[in-house]
């Protein structure tokens, strides 16, 4: 939602990003981005490749600094103070070859020790895998590692969800069960944003549809969410 | 030890145990070099024990190299390392626990390069021995516990190979010297190591602490 209409209705925030923009040296992957992100709905990012989508997920996990304007989460914190709040999930793994999902689960976990995590095996139950596989994860496929990925995002139960491309190298079956999931997710006044190419697979939970295009927010539009 | 540190070494060890990369390399790396240098020179009576601490020591130096940028090489191959930024557990742990990892690995290099160096190298210690068992480890915690500071440093860099080992050699010569000094006035017997181990624990507890209050630093970079 544009930051003025909330202000308006004087309602909390879950992020609140202040004409943000980013350079690398000459480029700007960002242009005075202004949005606010309300509790416990699903905001859909969508837009061309190097529009600037993975550059405002990783502003809003704390990952980068914007280099203009300011970036603001959970009623006013930086990022980086409240990462232990924040989901983040890329489009690489984020897990350890050499580990079974149990091992990488229970390693992540013991990070988050103010957290109250769920267990490994509950959180691979959630995403539809088997937690007694004893495979280490260089040998799953890329759906699975996908599914792995997304269960240590979850584990900590993070109140701000950062999903990029999350249902990239994954069937439509597997991708409709992740959505079903972050259906039930939201429901818990979490807030929820999606970075996809592929619209359609996020659209029964968007709430929002926000469009950025060469680093500017071109539209931002409510969606039809069904679930 | 705090539960972050315990975990992160915890890791550290098993997937080594699992890919066995590092020490593997390490191994092959520094065995080569003792075997070449001991054909290059034919070492025999006193001219054997004056190099022989030398080579040990830069032996030692090259082959860690490999295993302090692999230490990284893993964190970043998925983007662990983002993962990692994202966990409130503070940097300084896992800082802490690659060393101690790193010093593990090297340290088990050592102990299977020694026969063959003894060998090879047609050795006689003269001084007193046992103080080897306080100068290759004083001298191993200077090598990797600078190295993982500086592999951090430069495992954004294209070539961070060639920049680990451009940052790393010349702050490492102080303790570099001292561990030569040390282990040839052991292995010779002609001279007293003392100083060189002070200078060697001095070193160690000031780069020791100077990384672990600049590794947050270095971590939460872009």
């Amino acid at each position: 939602m544009p930051a003025s209409a909330t202000e308006a209705a004087g309602s909390t925030h879950s992020a609140r990003l202040n004409q943000v923009s980013k350079l690398f040296g000459s480029f700007a992957a960002l242009r005075q981005v202004t949005v606010e992100l309300e509790p416990g709905r699903c905001y859909v990012l969508i837009g061309e490749n190097g529009a600037g989508k993975s550059t405002l997920l990783r502003i809003l996990a704390g990952l980068l600094r914007p280099s203009f304007g300011t970036v603001k989460v959970f009623g006013g914190l930086d990022p980086h103070e409240a990462r232990e709040r924040i989901g983040y999930m890329s489009h690489a793994a984020m897990l350890y070859d050499e580990l079974t999902a149990q091992e990488n689960l229970r390693y992540f976990a013991a990070l988050y020790p103010r957290r109250a995590c769920m267990s490994p095996a509950e959180a691979l139950r959630q995403v539809g895998l088997d937690p007694d596989l004893t495979r280490t994860l260089g040998q799953y496929s890329q759906g699975m590692r996908q599914r792995t990925s997304l269960a240590r995002v979850l584990l900590p139960a993070p109140e701000l969800l950062l999903l990029d491309e999350p249902f990239s190298n994954m069937d439509v079956e597997s991708a409709r069960q992740m959505v079903e999931l972050l259906a039930r997710f939201r429901q818990g006044n979490r807030t929820i944003i999606i970075t996809t190419h592929q619209r359609e697979m996020a659209a029964p939970i968007a709430d929002w549809v926000l469009t950025l295009h060469a680093g500017r927010l071109a539209s931002f539009e409510p969606g039809k969410p069904t679930l | 030890m705090t539960s972050a540190l315990w975990t992160h070494l915890v890791k550290d060890l098993r997937i080594e145990w699992r890919s066995l990369d590092a020490i593997v390399s390490m191994l092959f790396f520094s065995g080569l070099v003792v075997v070449l240098f001991s054909l290059a020179f034919d070492p025999r009576g006193a001219f054997s024990q004056q190099i022989a601490g030398g080579v040990l020591c830069v032996a030692t130096m090259f082959a860690s190299v490999s295993a302090l940028n692999q230490a990284w090489a893993r964190e970043i191959r998925h983007q662990v390392l983002d993962a990692q930024r994202m966990a409130p557990a503070p940097g300084a742990e896992l800082y802490l626990a690659k060393v101690i990892a790193n010093f593990l690995f090297v340290t088990i290099v050592q102990v299977v390069l020694a026969p063959v160096f003894l060998v090879f190298y047609n050795l006689h210690i003269l001084g007193q021995g046992w103080l080897l068992a306080l100068v290759l480890p004083l001298g191993t915690w200077a090598l990797v516990g600078n190295g993982t500071f500086f592999a951090a440093l430069a495992i954004r860099s294209r070539n961070r190979e060639l920049l680990l080992s451009l940052i790393l050699f010349p702050i490492f010569i102080p303790a570099l010297l001292a561990m030569v000094q040390a282990t040839t006035d052991i292995l010779t017997g002609e001279s007293n190591p003392t100083l060189w181990i002070k200078l060697l624990a001095g070193y160690d507890i000031i780069f020791t602490t100077a990384s672990l209050l600049l590794f947050d630093v270095v971590f939460h970079a872009e």
